[in-house]
């Protein structure tokens, strides 16, 4: 298998164990962490080039810079782990592998940034990982590792877990900072940022499970060690997650930069039954979706994943063999958004009601040869139309795979019209615009 | 039946509000523990809510209403939750939602005459590598076969 050996994941028989991972030099990068100065964690932070690793992928220090060092108001970190996304399954490995290391994290993003008090969103489905991330708190707090006069530093925080339930829309930022407040999770208009005008419109910073994750080794080994990991401009090891038609699904840490090729023959096992591949999502439902002629050097992170005009999201890889009905794949993703969409503008709450019902007639056969059309004008107009991001995750799907398999589509919906052609969608479109 | 929380619930409702500057910030706790005690949240359970609270009622509502975990019809004791997204319906997640609904002989979004079994379509919950699965109550069942079904179903309907 691989040599790399993993940061987060780590193989060492129960490392969630507190005591395993004291043993194993846990909480040492706590203990030097509150011998530097904040501003000092930060910049070992912005050299290690860490990016965000809820999609986003910001850089991590620039957002810790963005906390005002002087204000009267408290200041709260929001740890993300609502990981929602379809196809996303990494945050959970953290939370029951090695909750230590992103507690570690959480402390010492705290320290460099004043906060004492941390919340921890969990969605409300991953009930049995909000137990096991409780225990792993606990077990810091009556170490003295969280609480008051951490390690005899004179400095405090505090860590709890704010449980979701069932909301894709609150993994979002604002929505989450709403969701946390006890209201519904609507994502907030910004400016203001968060880094200003947060929870309770005090400053605010929201990170990542694994990005937290990643902070303990930077501090222990420092910055450039850790820009080294991988692709320079995206360093570090992701957990990939590999699902769909694949032998071996499952999460995997590697380097950034992996070939996406390695990550399904070598350590996924290759595709079930040595099908072919039709398409690959690469980082999420939302992800523009590759064709499977693309991937060959294609190398996962998220500066060679633009220059294929997609991202690597949350770096949830879906593959889906020869057979697989690209319509109803695309139907299923925005019914997902239909469902999850909250509601607050229009284009988004509207639209992908209407993306839904167009797919769903393509789908059943009744498709009009305009559908096609019609279906990207819809999407074009949910894309950069909306508050948050929500709207282009939900019309980047279909608006890509109709780029990518208009084949598929064309085929669904000539079906229906009957038209002494072979190429029915054509011949109408022109008729059309003549 | 009278709507109130054990002391044990509003304990732990009082080291909710602890963690959070206003009471507002509690109701998400809150309301997980009106559906652990009461099994789901019928409109006189979220205006106790509110009244704990100190929180209006339509914003109680409101709340709930936009969080699917949240029960605002009585569901059966064991809640099957299947997953339908991409990465469980390419490994079988409709086929195991068919199977279910056949076994139980009732629809999607239906409870069984005992009151036993309700089952539900579900979006993405996180277990795409252990496709396909459900989510039962609060806990998950993955790498789902016929035989696996049988085997969860007939120790549940003894339960």
């Amino acid at each position: 298998m691989s040599d790399f050996e993993p940061i987060i994941l780590k193989k060492i028989p129960d490392y969630h164990n507190i005591e395993i991972y004291m043993k194993h030099g846990g909480y040492s990068s706590l203990k030097k962490a509150l011998k530097m100065k904040p501003e000092e964690i930060i910049e070992e932070v912005k050299k290690s080039g860490l990016r965000g690793r809820g999609g986003a992928c910001f850089p991590a220090g620039m957002k810790w810079s963005f906390m005002p060092q002087k204000t009267d108001k408290p200041k709260y970190l929001c740890c993300n782990g609502d990981e929602s996304e379809p196809a996303s399954f990494k945050d959970r490995e953290i939370f029951e592998k090695n909750p230590h290391q992103f507690i570690e994290g959480t402390l010492i993003a705290c320290w460099a940034m004043g906060i004492k008090t941390a919340y921890v969103y969990i969605r409300g489905e991953y009930y049995p990982w909000i137990v096991m991330l409780q225990k792993a708190i606990d077990d810091a707090y009556s170490k003295g590792f969280i609480g008051k006069n951490i390690l005899g530093s004179g400095y405090s925080t505090d860590i709890y877990i704010h449980r979701g339930a069932g909301a894709y829309i609150c993994g979002e930022e604002t929505a989450l900072l709403n969701s946390i407040e006890g209201k519904r999770g609507m994502p907030r208009f910004k400016p203001p940022f968060p880094a200003n005008y947060g929870l309770w419109g005090c400053p605010t910073t929201i990170n990542n499970i694994e990005t937290l994750a990643n902070i303990p080794p930077i501090i222990e080994k420092g910055g450039e060690w850790f820009s080294k990991i991988g692709e320079p401009k995206h360093p570090g090891s992701l957990l990939y997650g590999l699902s769909g038609h694949i032998n071996k699904p499952g999460i995997y840490e590697l380097p950034s930069g992996t070939l996406l090729t390695d990550l399904i023959y070598k350590y996924g096992g290759g595709v079930k039954d040595n099908k072919a591949i039709k398409m690959i999502i690469p980082g999420g439902s939302s992800m523009p979706p590759l064709r499977g002629d693309e991937i060959d050097g294609l190398r996962m992170d998220n500066e060679h994943l633009k220059s294929v005009n997609s991202y690597i999201g949350t770096g949830g890889i879906v593959v889906m063999n020869e057979d697989t009905d690209i319509v109803k794949v695309i139907k299923r993703i925005t019914k997902f958004y239909y469902h999850e969409s909250c509601g607050q503008c229009t284009p988004c709450r509207e639209g992908c009601g209407w993306m839904l019902k167009i797919l769903d007639r393509i789908d059943k056969g009744m498709g009009r040869p305009e559908d096609i059309d019609l279906l990207k004008d819809v999407a074009n107009n949910i894309e950069g139309n909306t508050i948050c991001a929500f709207g282009d995750a939900a019309a980047w799907p279909v608006k890509w795979a109709i780029k990518k398999f208009i084949a598929d589509f064309e085929k669904k919906v000539s079906e229906s019209v009957e038209l002494p052609v072979t190429n029915k969608v054509h011949s109408l479109r022109l008729a059309v615009q003549e | 039946m009278e709507i109130k929380f054990t002391e044990e619930n509003l304990k732990k409702l009082e080291e909710a509000k602890s963690h959070y500057p206003t009471n507002d910030a509690a109701l998400m706790s809150a309301l997980w523990l009106a559906q652990y005690q009461f099994g789901w949240l019928s409109n006189d359970v979220m205006k106790y809510v509110g009244d704990l609270l100190n929180i209006p009622y339509e914003h109680v509502l409101g709340v709930a209403e936009f969080y699917t975990m949240y029960n605002k019809k009585p569901v059966g004791k064991h809640h099957l939750q299947v997953c339908t997204n991409v990465s469980c319906m390419l490994c079988g997640g409709y086929d195991v939602v068919d199977y279910i609904s056949n076994k139980l002989d009732i629809g999607v979004g239906e409870t069984t005459p005992d009151g036993k079994f309700t089952l539900i379509e579900a979006e993405c919950l996180g277990s795409c590598g252990t496709a396909p699965m459900m989510q039962i109550n609060d806990y998950y069942e993955e790498n789902l076969t016929k035989d696996k079904i049988d085997e969860i179903l007939e120790k549940l309907s003894k339960s």
